[in-house]
């Protein structure tokens, strides 16, 4: 089936198209820099391609290269289910042309590009640092840049330009501020204006309740209402694609648990599972099926922790006990299963950690039901609750199509009607043999992505009950050496098994020469691992594809002309983790 | 300290640094900086199993003006650096610092380009919590090791700070 975008574009474009691969599946075309805004811009509008989702924008560093950078763009067509990949070489301080015009989160996804690696973007609206802070020097993620040297940053970014503060004649409420820092649309009379004052810059964030830490919005207001904004992240910016390269691939395992800290367990499966994908690796079904069992539960706590805070940020602090509570149960079972609550490393490439402990079934089938009971004491409180419906129904809608265009996945996305589930439309870990429902909310809007959350927390209980019911027996690590540990007794008795150990722990897995996409249905969205691997015991590069990235980006538009309190209303429902979305 | 049952009123003498003393170390009101996974651990900690009320340390404030207790609780990178030092700075004496987690305390296992390597590089620390995070426990045991060194302050210690605080 997606050997059609393949052919279609050749057939389009033929002797442009420099290069095609489709090593373990995944097709790439690598074009001329200057071929790729009318390459993008026909895989996007062909019916027969349909690339609607930009997944991401990547930038590799091949120092020894005359065309030193790989920039690449990850597509996704939602209808026709099929992906490609786009890439591009430039030399240094040449530039490739933005694709910021075709959807909305290139943007941002550029800015990143530019920002670790100095590959520049022509014609992109607002080309700064995003995760380095301004004070920074030098490219973060360029092979040649020394992982340790930390730069100290002694100054706070100021975000809106002091053009912007003033009053209010030039500013009206019935339009938007497009990409350039023009006004479009009907004008009308401002608050600021009929009051003869000027418009209140307000700075939220980092360290505000409802930013969890480490978003920043510098937001300007006429009375309550945002008539512009804009956000800044990186405050958590922990370099996780930067020690991913100083790292054999098995010790990345623990940094992909503080990626999405809410659901660490999910982190774990996505990562193994793209490795594994490039190893060309068969797991046990025994493994396969406790994996969706983890994952499911790591699901289950990332909803009840967004959907607690959510509610906690709109003055609903009752909801918080119910669904903490309900997640410590699931802590217990976690904490007993691979000794940390929070933190898990439970998945290893080629298998698990250990075999699930006695008695985990009954613990789980036990957290289940709580966690059920929880979320129905909590629903009885809010589902029809009129101050919630007030706060959050009509409140932060983005319609089917724009969310697309931003590059929203997960339940963000069904909430705005696209039933887009990696679960369902590429299944892996045999999450094509359970029964499960893909809820869609119909308005887009902070409610319906309450309720998508919560519909999805039976949904992942109903899926780990069916796991539980048909888990397979049989090992939990694969049988393949050139990955797994030996067994202990091998390793003190004799050389053969010792000197596997060593080279394994010493030099690593050597994963072949190659690259691939490894990606799953995380909590809040697809969670994709981009990995290039030079067949060293060290990967080449990993990136990771957040969820919550192109759904930060969007935040601003999302916020333009309604009130503070909405504002906050719709943070909590975007299920924002820093960790995830800095790295 | 004595305690006069035997009066109409009843009364108790103690020294002024007790009483004081006593007071603040049940009262404290943390600033939470959470910026990362440990902030979800003092959520945990907040909740009904952990449950801080019970060392008088449930008043969340999040704007440092009326807080005494800094918990870091996080990776603080280059970035927050500047934003850290402000709040700390806002805060008005007597104030303490918990650095929770490997990540405040030294980087933790963050050794590279983007992370301050430990929160004591800019701002003071009473008291490390260990633990990547730590759990609810640990935290709360740090509360107690803290409440017993606000206790064992001299009122000498106090005006200290004040006089520093002044001088700054």
């Amino acid at each position: 089936m997606s050997r059609r975008a393949l052919d279609r574009v050749q057939e389009r474009f033929g002797g442009q198209i420099l290069e095609t691969n489709d090593y373990l599946g995944d097709e790439s075309i690598t074009v001329a820099a200057g071929d790729l805004p009318q390459v993008l811009e026909f895989l996007r509008d062909d019916p027969q391609c349909d690339f609607k989702l930009l997944l991401d924008v990547v930038g590799v560093d091949y120092p020894d290269r005359p065309q030193r950078f790989d920039v690449v763009y990850n597509l996704r067509s939602l209808d026709q289910g099929q992906r490609i990949r786009v890439k591009t070489r430039v030399a240094e301080g040449e530039a490739v042309p933005t694709a910021s015009g075709l959807w909305h989160n290139a943007n941002w996804h550029e800015r990143e590009v530019y920002d670790l690696f100095g590959v520049e973007f022509s014609g992109h609206p607002d080309l700064r640092r995003i995760l380095c802070h301004h004070e920074f020097e030098g490219h973060a993620l360029r092979k040649d840049y020394p992982i340790e040297k930390g730069q100290m940053c002694y100054t706070v970014e100021k975000l809106l330009p002091e053009e912007a503060v003033l009053p209010g004649r030039e500013t009206r409420h019935e339009g938007h501020w497009n990409a350039e820092g023009g006004w479009e649309g009907a004008p009308g009379v401002a608050l600021a204006d009929e009051i003869h004052s000027d418009y209140l810059p307000v700075n939220i964030g980092p360290s505000h309740p409802a930013t969890h830490g480490a978003l920043r919005i510098e937001a300007l207001l006429d009375g309550e209402t945002i008539v512009r904004s804009e956000a800044e992240i990186g405050y958590l910016h922990r370099c996780f694609e930067k020690e991913a390269e100083d790292h054999t691939w098995h010790q990345i395992i623990p940094y992909t648990d503080r990626l999405n800290y809410v659901s660490a367990l999910t982190n774990n499966v996505g990562y193994v599972l793209a490795v594994e994908k490039m190893l060309q690796l068969e797991v046990p079904e025994r493994t396969r099926a406790i994996r969706v069992i983890v994952s499911e539960m790591g699901r289950i706590m990332d909803h009840l922790v967004c959907t607690g805070t959510n509610l906690v940020d709109i003055g609903a602090l009752t909801n918080y006990w119910y669904t903490w509570n309900a997640r410590e149960y699931l802590y217990d079972v976690v904490e007993r299963l691979c000794g940390e609550r929070l933190t898990t490393s439970y998945t290893r490439i080629g298998g698990l950690y250990r075999d699930l402990y006695e008695g985990f079934e009954d613990d789980l089938r036990g957290a289940l039901k709580k966690v059920e009971q929880g979320v129905q004491d909590m629903m009885a409180l809010v589902q029809r609750n009129r101050i919630l419906m007030d706060r959050t129904v009509g409140v932060g809608v983005i319609s089917a199509e724009e969310a697309v265009r931003w590059g929203y996945t997960g339940p963000c996305l069904r909430a705005s009607g696209v039933a887009y589930d990696v679960r369902k439309a590429m299944p892996y870990s045999g999450y094509e043999n359970y029964d499960f429902d893909i809820p869609v909310g119909e308005n887009g809007d902070a409610y319906d992505r309450i309720m998508v959350r919560i519909e999805e927390i039976y949904q992942s209980i109903s899926i780990i009950r069916q796991a539980l019911d048909t888990l397979p027996g049989g090992p939990v690590q694969a049988d393949d050496r050139r990955v797994v540990f030996p067994p202990k007794d091998e390793v003190y008795n004799s050389i053969e098994g010792m000197m596997n150990h060593f080279k394994l722990v010493f030099e690593g897995i050597r994963v072949p020469k190659g690259e691939g996409y490894g990606f799953i249905e995380a909590a809040n969205g697809e969670l994709g691992f981009y990995a290039v691997s030079d067949g060293s015991g060290r990967p080449y590069r990993v990136k990771v594809r957040p969820p919550c990235f192109p759904i930060f980006a969007s935040f601003t538009t999302l916020i333009q002309g309604s009130m503070v309190p909405d504002a906050i209303a719709i943070l909590g429902g975007l299920n924002i983790v820093a960790g995830e979305l800095d790295r | 300290m004595g305690v006069s049952l035997d009066s109409p009123s009843n009364y108790i003498t103690t020294s002024l640094r007790h009483a004081i003393n006593w007071g603040r170390k049940y009262s404290l009101w943390p600033m939470p900086f959470g910026t990362a996974c440990c902030a979800i651990e003092f959520m945990g900690a907040v909740g009904a199993m952990s449950d801080i009320s019970r060392f008088g340390a449930e008043a969340v404030r999040f704007s440092p003006r009326q807080s005494d207790l800094l918990l870091v609780a996080g990776t603080i990178s280059y970035k927050q650096a500047p934003i850290l030092k402000l709040i700390y700075e806002q805060m008005v004496e007597p104030k303490w610092v918990i650095s929770m987690g490997v990540c405040a305390s030294s980087g933790g296992f963050y050794n590279n380009y983007g992370t301050l390597q430990g929160i004591d590089r800019i701002i003071p620390v009473d008291f490390y919590v260990a633990g990547c995070p730590p759990t609810p426990e640990n935290l709360l045991n740090a509360l107690v090791k803290l409440q017993q060194k606000v206790d064992e302050e001299g009122l000498e210690a106090v005006k200290e700070r004040h006089r520093v605080q002044k001088s700054a």
